[in-house]
């Protein structure tokens, strides 16, 4: 087998078995399981594993990635059953067998990689910017750290889809926007500088919106930015009811 | 198959400052403009800048787009062209003033205006001490500034092609008249022919080992352009940031020493009272990165070992988690540290290229020492040399580069694709690219692209890295020419047509192995110690001899020729750098 020639830089090296879900749609009638063994560090992020193999053993395995520390979004997909971004994952917390697999509810494009346009378009649908058709001043807006605070929790979202991806009620529709759609209306619905929480609310309400939400919580459990996604879900709920927006 | 395109404006790469242009292009519904990149935009490496972007705002205290351009002259140690940075921190004021009208959610001051924090190099009357200029949104400016150019680029009704790697740039009769592209999910060619290209690829830290930049960046715009008979500038100078995560390369922001941070060596000392008695910490980033490796070669890294302490525990709880909450998060999830309770172990990691496309104010290329322009051709940000960062970027100014001279290219594009017609094709316009594919794919028995990008990155840490010498050097250029005759044979396993990383992987070592040979090369011919480049057998800088831009070409035999271009002085001589 081959590998790096790197000296390690740690002890403790030790040998884990990766099972991947493979699917090439131009060979395979099917997705299918391979297992690949690869030594890994305890310190190792599971995406290091994955090039590990990519690298040395099978170059054909597919996946995206490229920050590699977590602020791209780009490394998406399941770690043993459960959405995470394979470059903030470590070995230590995976065990000696690790099933890698794509995000659920979306096409496969090739293994890891998944078609993420569905994912975009309804990220569009709710007005993802920021409105305000005012004169500006000639300095900035001004707006109050407590203003600033209200909307700085949902600031943080990098588009990775792992939380619509947890989502029982997008497994069940895909058609419902998705709690990263609703993170980023949010983003912009409660920003004290912004004058188009009514659209976006509008959209939110409709047949395809927030009240698909079941509060199951899985989407604030995948994030990989500890964004509080239920919670952000229950303020656009509560926005649409009371119109309360401050 | 190969598909064609036709655009007014094309801009390569969906980071800061294509986006940037793309949204001034987009301002005039006539001009027809499309993004092509890489990446999803939102992936591109814009977004893990930290710790934010400089302008005299004086928010909080007196400052003066004077004393920022005086500060960026001192740090480029006097390489930087001076008109262009009078332009940069004069036009950074009202660009980030456009940000926040955008939408931009920068952190705020006590009166509701955008919060500034002190940053390294950057000082109140020319050097006093330090200053209170760094614009910021938390320590996740660059997410911020990406995600606000994004949303106002889908506000605008920008055309996106996403995935799709550029692999080639089309010139004939001396214009620039489209790029090739290969859409990664399907294999397919795309001709583009365009009146207007804009390079802002990023820059090419994946040339060494430890390094803060993505796995995307491989600097494959410089590359493409230089093999199609376009210079690249000042290619040896090349930023460590003095503080990543020790073995991971991650980037701790300079912002930790912003609010109070200090280094501290085995013995607990802060170090860097003795390196910089003014600035301290806060020393510009060569000095800073210097000084850490100056005393893990002394014996004075923790334990021995090759790393430092940053200290942020006395700033509390709440400063860490309100201000500096991502890094919080990458030492917890990483290193399994706390920064409120426990120091970060840190080292110097690759970060940031000075150099690269040579370029005038307006993002247009330059190919030659009188400026001359290549028609058609643009470069910004990262991948562009204006030059703004001389020999040594201060901490913010790339940020600030990406939207100044991002919008001074869009406007530019625009201006020009009013007046131009749209060039010809060349003949056969994928013919070498196609060229290029056919022979990675072709060979079944051979070395795996990663076993030779290990070993390109190892020698150019070890040689071409923060400490440099004629010998070192001599070695790294004898490895990348062995490298170069090794890469011929480099095995692609995957042959198929779809979502084939593994193909790009082996094309963008293609470039990283290019741009090594021309940083080497620059850095081998220039016999002083300036700024980034740090020679150990050529301690001081020498302005008699080396007060000049260094041009890299290459030649028909494939050999690289150094040529050199004057430096623009305007108000500040330049004198000895002390901190």
């Amino acid at each position: 087998m081959a590998e790096s020639r790197r000296k390690p830089t740690e002890a403790g090296r030790s040998k884990v078995r990766i099972r991947v879900l493979r699917y090439n749609p131009d060979t395979d009638k099917q997705p299918a399981y391979r297992d690949y063994t690869v030594s890994v560090e305890p310190t190792d992020r599971v995406l290091d594993a994955l090039n590990a193999i990519k690298w040395y053993q099978d170059g054909s395995v597919t996946y995206r990635r490229s920050c590699a520390h977590g602020v791209c979004g780009s490394d998406a997909m399941r770690i043993n059953g459960v959405n995470r971004l394979a470059c903030k994952v470590l070995m230590r917390d995976v065990g000696a067998e690790v099933v890698i697999e794509p995000l659920m509810g979306f096409r496969i494009i090739k293994d890891l990689v998944v078609d993420m346009e569905s994912f975009f378009a309804q990220y569009r649908s709710v007005l993802p910017y920021f409105v305000n058709d005012s004169r500006p001043p000639e300095r900035e807006r001004l707006q109050s750290i407590e203003e600033r605070e209200r909307f700085d929790d949902t600031t943080k979202c990098i588009l990775c889809a792992a939380c619509t991806t947890s989502c029982p009620s997008f497994w069940a529709n895909e058609e419902f926007v998705g709690p990263a759609t609703i993170v980023n209306a949010h983003r912009f619905v409660f920003d004290s500088r912004d004058d188009a929480a009514a659209p976006r609310l509008e959209r939110l309400n409709g047949r395809e919106g927030v009240w698909r939400c079941r509060t199951v919580f899985n989407c604030t459990e995948a994030c990989p930015r500890d964004i509080r996604i239920t919670q952000a879900i229950g303020e656009v709920k509560k926005a649409i009811m009371y119109g309360q927006i401050a | 198959m190969i598909h064609t395109h036709t655009y007014d404006a094309l801009v390569v790469g969906g980071g800061g400052a294509g986006l940037m242009s793309a949204i001034y292009l987009s301002r005039d519904p006539s001009i027809k403009t499309a993004v092509i990149s890489k990446l999803y935009p939102t992936r591109s490496h814009t977004g893990a800048a930290q710790g934010g972007i400089c302008a005299a705002l004086a928010n909080l205290e007196e400052d003066h787009p004077e004393w920022h351009a005086f500060d960026t002259v001192k740090g480029s140690d006097y390489l930087g062209d001076q008109d262009a940075i009078e332009v940069m921190c004069e036009e950074a004021v009202d660009v980030i003033i456009e940000l926040e009208h955008m939408g931009l959610p920068f952190s705020r001051t006590p009166d509701g205006k955008i919060a500034q924090r002190p940053f390294g190099g950057h000082t109140h009357h020319f050097g006093q001490g330090p200053v209170r200029r760094s614009c910021y949104a938390a320590d996740r400016t660059g997410h911020m500034i990406l995600q606000t150019l994004y949303q106002n680029s889908i506000k605008n009704g920008v055309e996106f092609f996403d995935e799709y790697q550029v692999v080639d740039v089309l010139i004939n009769q001396g214009r620039c008249v489209g790029v090739v592209a290969y859409e990664v999910s399907t294999g397919d060619l795309h001709v583009f022919n365009a009146k207007a290209v804009l390079f802002s690829t990023g820059g090419f830290g994946r040339v060494w080992s430890i390094t803060s930049n993505a796995f995307a960046n491989t600097g494959d715009g410089p590359a493409i352009a230089f093999r199609r008979g376009i210079p690249l500038e000042d290619m040896e100078f090349y930023q460590f940031h003095p503080t990543g995560i020790y073995k991971l390369g991650i980037l701790i922001t300079e912002g930790v020493r912003g609010e109070g941070g200090v280094l501290r060596n085995d013995l607990g000392e802060r170090f860097m009272e003795r390196y910089a008695p003014t600035m301290k910490d806060l020393a510009s980033r060569d000095v800073v990165a210097r000084a850490i490796n100056q005393e893990i070669r002394e014996g004075r890294g923790i334990n021995g070992k090759k790393y430092v302490y940053l200290d942020a525990t006395h700033l509390g709880k709440d400063v860490i988690e309100n201000k500096l909450p991502d890094i919080a998060d990458f030492c917890r999830t990483y290193l399994g540290v706390d920064p409120v309770k426990d120091p970060m172990p840190i080292q110097p990691t690759a970060h940031y290229a000075m150099g690269g496309i040579p370029t005038d104010m307006n993002g247009r290329v330059i190919t030659d020492a009188s400026n001359t322009v290549l028609e058609g051709l643009y470069a910004a940000g990262e991948t562009a040399c204006v030059s703004v960062h001389g020999a040594n970027r201060l901490g913010t100014n790339s940020l600030l580069d990406l939207v100044v001279f991002g919008r001074r290219a869009g406007l530019d594009m625009a201006r020009y694709c009013l007046e131009a017609e749209i060039g010809p094709l060349p003949e056969n316009p994928t013919a070498d690219i196609e060229a290029t594919f056919a022979a990675l794919l072709a060979t079944t028995d051979g070395e795996p692209a990663a076993r030779l990008r290990e070993e390109l990155q190892d020698v150019m840490q070890d040689e071409v890295g923060i400490f440099r010498e004629g010998k070192g050097m001599e070695r790294a250029r004898v490895k990348i020419r062995e490298l170069q005759e090794r890469y011929a044979k480099v095995v692609v396993m995957d042959k198929g047509t779809r979502f084939n990383t593994d193909l790009m992987e082996a094309w963008e070592l293609g470039n990283l192995l290019d741009l090594a040979q021309v940083t080497t090369e620059s850095a081998i011919n220039r016999t002083e110690s300036r700024g980034g480049h740090m020679r150990e057998d050529y301690l001081t800088r020498n302005d008699a001899e080396w007060l000049k831009h260094t041009l890299a070409y290459r030649d028909a035999r494939g050999e690289i020729e150094l040529r050199y271009k004057p430096v623009t002085i305007t108000k500040f001589q330049p004198k000895e750098r002390v901190y």
